[in-house]
């Protein structure tokens, strides 16, 4: 994993350390980028929660044992429905025993957290358990091998919605989900933009409450992209308006990323696999969409300033 | 002091003299008096840990486990649908090697819908790892809850305190309510000094013995799983000696406990009844009113299910000529699974043993039931299947196995 470049400007400590031979996620996977920037954010007491994923292949990260090259945080494995509601257990127990200083986040897929964990996550938003949720959105459950969940857009090809069918559903929108318990705060962001994702992470930890961060992280084996093309394909993302960089406060939509020139959603559908069958009808709809959400998202932050 | 409470005030009792860190429990008929005490002590600041009203069981269970993880003492109670939702975060406490205290009032799972009373609940997670632990008594909920305590937290590993849905949780009894102080020195407050307590999981290096490495309930490398079964195994099965001695500090203290196997008039008994739970009250009573007519009856009372104390109880039914399981469950296909252990644990000594299954769904174990199979097992042989006791309504038009036998 080099990083050579950026890595003074950020915060300087390291606290995942890939054993010989490299770690266990995909060449080309954004999840060990995330999980670095929030470990050099939050620093050495913070905990991190794992529910089964891809996130927990990431365990190995975190300490081996072999080497000496530095102290990790801590963690715990937790089911994978309730990520957010042990992170929340783990937070009352760290304040019992005088520890108040030390952040917990439950670091977690979009399977975790649009689906199984949903009840967990609303739960802990309501109650405003001072935590921080992070959900890495890769749209699908890419670890048991690219199977639908409700965070894969229409019409993406997975293992369980094939070709012709493909997935015939909207995707969720867990960031409005988050604005209606009124959360602290909740932020979007993608591998592709690191100075807003550490901006982010450090917003959610000068924050108290509930924190929701809500990452982009492109899955090459699942989305069908080189695995060249991560990052591109997350900026995109942003850049066609795919996927808003956008924040909530208490509640509130604020900081829409405006990108300076705006590029069709067919730029970002062409470079994926799972979209390779869309006709020029489909990326149509999908624009409609897109369109759709972005001016709702505008007028929501319209609402705020007023 | 003695008070009158039911057997979910005495929980609620036992749970504000242990002072807990962190309590969360979902209510669910008939537990839910114990949620909403524990909120009324803690409003009024005398339950000083964190209360936390989850989302659902499965929050509960995730909750404390978030807690115990990080090495504070833990409280949770449920029921019936609520202990099935558990079920996961049951295993994830017990294969971290976490303490934790659960109380479970036993009732069945639906369908079809019963709020009332039987064992099959809690009797369902018996592989779980959690300890368990069947009440007689308001009283006994009440010492067993803080007894669990002593021993899970010396252990390392859950317990689960069972008693009966409406016979224990809704009557009212008169019960003993310790002296806080006393409490305080039977279980001190927990604070285990190591800051991950439970155990470690390590992706590399699975041969070093440094504890307390980065991560618990971790991801295991498949070739080692054996290996960690057999440890939590190991650890179990220590904790019958930690019971008897926790038991016996208790008594010391308290002036009471409990027995993991209690024999009750057994010394020259010919016929044995086997039970446990609530109906056990009443079959002491049977027991008494069969010694008035001469009979040779006795009792022995299960406490602890997890561990099975195998040994105690072959040791207290080896030499008796009938033995009589009746039990508040069904493994469905099979027979009843005290009557099933129980067969296990009895192997090779002389003896006949019947398993009645009785008192389903809240059904009354009559002094009448228990002495109809008393008769049955003095006058006719030892059956595999199930006999079912107090079945009255079996449809005329069954065709089940002739040779099934059904007491009404």
């Amino acid at each position: 994993m080099t990083m050579t470049g950026i890595q003074s400007k950020y915060p300087e400590g390291e606290y995942i350390f890939p054993p010989p031979g490299g770690h266990m996620a995909c060449p080309g996977c954004p999840l060990p980028v995330a999980l670095r920037y929030i470990l050099k954010v939050l620093g050495r007491k913070a905990v991190v929660v794992n529910p089964p994923g891809c996130t927990a292949l990431l365990t190995g990260l975190l300490r081996n044992p072999a080497d000496n090259r530095g102290e990790s945080v801590q963690g715990l494995s937790v089911p994978f429905g309730s990520s957010a509601t042990c992170a929340a257990g783990l937070k009352a127990a760290l304040n019992a025993r005088g520890e108040t200083d030390r952040q917990v986040v439950a670091f977690t897929g979009d399977g975790a957290t649009f689906d199984i964990g949903l009840q967990s996550l609303s739960a802990c938003a309501e109650r405003n358990e001072d935590i921080i949720y992070v959900c890495c959105d890769n749209e699908g459950y890419q670890n048991t091998g690219n199977q639908r969940s409700s965070a894969t857009p229409a019409g993406a090809v997975t293992s369980t919605t094939p070709f012709p069918v493909t997935k015939l559903e909207r995707k969720k929108d867990i960031m409005l989900m988050m604005a209606a318990h009124m959360v602290p705060y909740a932020a979007s962001s993608t591998v592709a933009y690191p100075d807003d994702m550490i901006r982010k992470i450090q917003e959610a930890r000068d924050t108290a409450g509930f924190r929701f961060l809500y990452f982009l992280t492109p899955c090459v084996t699942g989305w069908q992209f080189p695995s060249h093309l991560t990052v591109k394909v997350a900026r995109l993302a942003v850049q066609t308006r795919v996927f808003p960089l956008f924040e909530i406060r208490n509640g509130s939509i604020t900081g829409i990323k405006d990108e300076a020139e705006v590029l069709p959603v067919e730029n970002y559908v062409r470079l994926q696999g799972r979209f390779k069958h869309f006709t020029r009808q489909d990326i149509e709809k999908m624009q409609t969409s897109v369109d759709q959400k972005w001016s709702y998202l505008k007028h929501l932050e319209a609402y705020t300033k007023r | 002091m003695k008070k009158v409470c039911t057997g979910n005030e005495a929980a609620a009792y036992a749970v504000l003299l242990s002072q807990p860190d962190v309590i969360c429990a979902y209510p669910i008929t008939p537990q839910s008096r114990i949620p909403e005490m524990l909120a009324e002590f803690n409003a009024k600041g005398l339950l000083k840990g964190k209360l936390v009203n989850t989302e659902s069981e499965m929050g509960a269970i995730s909750y404390i486990l978030g807690a115990s993880a990080a090495g504070v003492r833990v409280f949770t109670a449920t029921s019936s649908q609520g202990l099935a939702w558990m079920h996961e975060g049951l295993h994830y406490i017990s294969g971290s090697h976490l303490p934790a205290v659960m109380v479970n009032v036993n009732r069945p799972l639906a369908a079809p819908w019963n709020l009332t009373c039987d064992q099959s609940d809690s009797l369902a997670q018996r592989d779980t790892g959690w300890m368990q632990y069947y009440c007689e008594s308001n009283q006994e909920v009440l010492d067993t809850v803080i007894q669990a305590y002593k021993v899970s937290e010396s252990i390392g590993l859950p317990s689960m305190v069972c008693m009966d849905g409406v016979y224990l949780s809704y009557v009212s009894e008169s019960v003993d309510i310790p002296d806080q102080n006393k409490v305080d020195r039977y279980i001190p407050p927990y604070r285990p000094s190591f800051r991950i307590p439970g155990r470690s999981f390590k992706l590399y290096e699975r041969d070093s013995p440094e504890a307390g490495g980065y991560k618990i309930g971790g991801w295991d490398p498949l070739i080692s799983l054996m290996r960690e079964k057999y440890e939590l195994h190991k650890l179990e099965s220590r904790c019958l000696d930690a019971f008897t001695g926790a038991n016996e500090e208790y008594r010391q203290l308290f002036g009471r406990g409990y027995l993991p196997v209690e024999e009750f008039r057994c010394s020259d008994a010919e016929l044995v009844l086997v039970m446990a739970g609530s109906s056990v009250g009443t079959g002491k009573y049977v027991v008494n009113a069969l010694r008035e007519r001469g009979r040779k009856v006795g009792l022995v009372k299960l406490k602890m299910f997890r561990p099975f104390p195998g040994e105690l109880i072959k040791r207290a039914l080896s030499g008796k000529t009938r033995i009589v399981v009746i039990e508040r469950d069904i493994s469905p296909g099979q027979c009843g699974i005290f009557f099933q252990e129980l067969k296990w644990a009895l192997q090779g000594v002389p003896g006949k043993i019947y398993g009645f299954v009785s008192g389903l769904g809240g059904a009354d174990i009559t002094p009448a039931l228990i002495e109809k199979a008393v008769t049955f097992a003095a006058n006719n042989e030892p059956q595999d299947n199930a006999i079912w006791l107090g079945l009255n309504k079996a449809g005329p038009d069954d065709d089940y196995d002739r040779n099934t036998i059904k007491i009404s």
